[in-house]
């Protein structure tokens, strides 16, 4: 059902956990399956410099958010906004297509923390 | 613990067994005639046809005549509720249901809905139990069938089938139940339980796929909802699947016989499995504590989702499913979690392990095994997502 390196990313997820300080935080539900995603960021100078993510979902969310972290740890913020969830999936090697909406879950939650430090910044 | 093999998915299907096998072979080779042929190959077909449909009967306390051969529970679960639909319309047009049916029957009911007929569905309660009075206070004079399943694929509450059966037979209405769980499991009679109309399916109890039957008492009206020639009195035309019925005669015969001792071990190891399961902690069992399929276990495991939980557990040789809305394609949980009202969170982490009769205490001990690292995990990247 999912390609090899769907189920390391599942059986190996990276970056699993939480960042006490975080710069931003974004969680996302999903109104669809009841899955949840909450992604944690530390920025500095306009980059992500750390990252770290929960999730409670399928093998194939908790797949998309271990690449998407991976993918934009040492990004500028702008790098990181612009991943979208077709690039998730394409760094997966491709999901089945009723998967699909998890790989925005990934995608969402990071903007949503993006936008949290922005806020933050602002105040 | 060495690495094994571990099927738990037998409320999905069961292995063909060997005696069964054996007594097909010959249909599927050299006895190959058609049972409404007049020669002698013919004759060898229909002799097995008719053995297999007195084996049928006798396991469920019915006559040969009230037999009907299908292609397997969903035919059945549709050729009852259409076929009574379409003989007593014009008396009424009001169904009877319940929440928790399997789409068998579920998706016979609604397409009746949108031809007009007029549908009930019961609710059960927090176990899945359908009950009586609410089925009591349903029931119009316009109310032509009470569909209700004997047992709950799902989360294995077994119903009340005798007090059901009483209630529709002293109102005057059909009571149809889908048995595809209860056969080899439970005891059935439709005398007793007063049951008109009873779908099976043989691959749930170590039979073929793709054969089934439809029990109809006698003097029920139904309708076929199919057309052709004369076979199976003209309820079911089509030439018989032989190789299959002589199966799930077999199959049924062998199911009932060893029904008593097979199910005591059964529930032995399930109620063994489900105390196993709660030690994990965060844990609930969905469905009946008692009143449940001797096969059955379904627990939730609190913060860990289903799907993910499959897929570890198969890499680990441990097949299982789960009502999890991840797994269901819909992306909804099941319909049957969502009846007993669990909530999403909670139906998110369903696991349902059917056992078999040839499941050992050594199975469940290596499941259980594999799965506490598993959940484990899985619950280290739920984090602190769910607060309960
Ligand atoms: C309760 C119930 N009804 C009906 C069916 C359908 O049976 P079949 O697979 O033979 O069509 C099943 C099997 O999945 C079942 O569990
Ligand atoms: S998170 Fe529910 S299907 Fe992927």
């Amino acid at each position: 059902m999912y390609n090899e390196k769907v189920m390391d990313h599942f059986q190996n997820p990276r970056n699993v956990g939480e960042i006490q300080d975080a710069d931003g935080v974004g969680e996302i539900g999903n109104a669809r399956c009841g899955d949840i995603m909450k992604i944690f960021i530390k920025v500095k100078e306009g980059r992500i410099e750390d990252i770290k993510f929960f999730t409670f979902g399928c093998g194939a969310a908790i797949a998309s958010s271990s690449a998407l972290t991976e993918m934009v740890k040492g990004k500028s913020l702008e790098e990181a906004l612009s991943v979208t969830n077709e690039d998730v999936a394409r760094e997966l090697g491709g999901l089945p297509s009723v998967k699909m909406h998890c790989s925005n879950l990934a995608a969402d939650a990071l903007h949503k923390a993006i936008e949290d430090y922005k806020s933050r910044c602002r105040n | 613990m060495a690495k094994r093999k571990v099927y738990l998915d037998h409320g999905a299907t069961t292995p063909l067994r060997k005696e069964v096998l054996d007594e097909m072979m010959p249909y599927l080779t050299n006895s190959f005639g058609n049972p409404s042929s007049i020669h002698s190959f013919g004759r060898e077909a229909r002799v097995a046809v008719e053995k297999a449909r007195q084996q049928v009967a006798d396991a469920i306390g019915a006559s040969p005549n009230e037999i009907i051969f299908t292609s397997g529970g969903t035919e059945a679960d549709n050729m009852a509720i259409q076929g009574v639909a379409r003989a007593l319309s014009s008396r009424g047009k009001h169904i009877i249901t319940s929440a928790i049916e399997h789409h068998a029957v579920l998706d016979a009911c609604q397409s009746l809905e949108k031809e007009g007929f007029s549908l009930t569905y019961l609710p059960v309660d927090k176990y899945g139990l359908v009950q009586l009075k609410d089925l009591e206070k349903a029931i119009r004079p316009e109310t032509i069938l009470v569909t209700i399943m004997f047992a709950n694929n799902e989360i294995g509450t077994v119903q009340d089938v005798a007090g059901i059966g009483k209630i529709c037979r002293s109102r005057g209405v059909y009571f149809n139940t889908d048995a595809v769980q209860a056969i080899g499991q439970l005891d059935v009679n439709v005398q007793e339980q007063n049951i008109d109309l009873l779908s099976m399916s043989a691959h749930k109890f170590y039979g073929p796929k793709g054969i089934g039957v439809l029990y109809k008492r006698q003097g029920v009206k139904l309708k076929p909802i199919i057309f052709g020639g004369g076979q199976e009195r003209k309820f079911r035309p089509g030439t018989e699947y032989v190789a299959g019925i002589v199966g799930m005669g077999k199959a049924i015969e062998l199911a009932v016989a060893e029904m008593e001792t097979k199910t005591a071990k059964m529930r032995e190891l399930r109620d063994y499995f489900v105390a196993g399961l709660l030690e994990i902690g965060g844990v609930t069992l969905n469905g009946h504590p008692q009143q449940r399929l001797p096969n059955n276990v379904n627990v939730s495991i609190h913060n860990a989702e289903g799907e993910a939980l499959l897929l570890n557990l198969d890499m680990e040789g441990v097949a299982a499913s789960s009502g999890s809305a991840c797994t269901s394609g819909s992306l909804e949980p099941s319909h049957v979690l969502r009846a007993i009202g669990l909530k999403h969170e909670v139906a998110h982490g369903s696991l349902r392990l059917t056992l078999g009769k040839d499941t050992e205490r050594e199975d469940i001990d290596y499941t259980l095994k594999v799965l506490k690292p598993i959940v484990a995990r899985l619950r280290k990247i739920t984090g602190t997502l769910v607060r309960e």
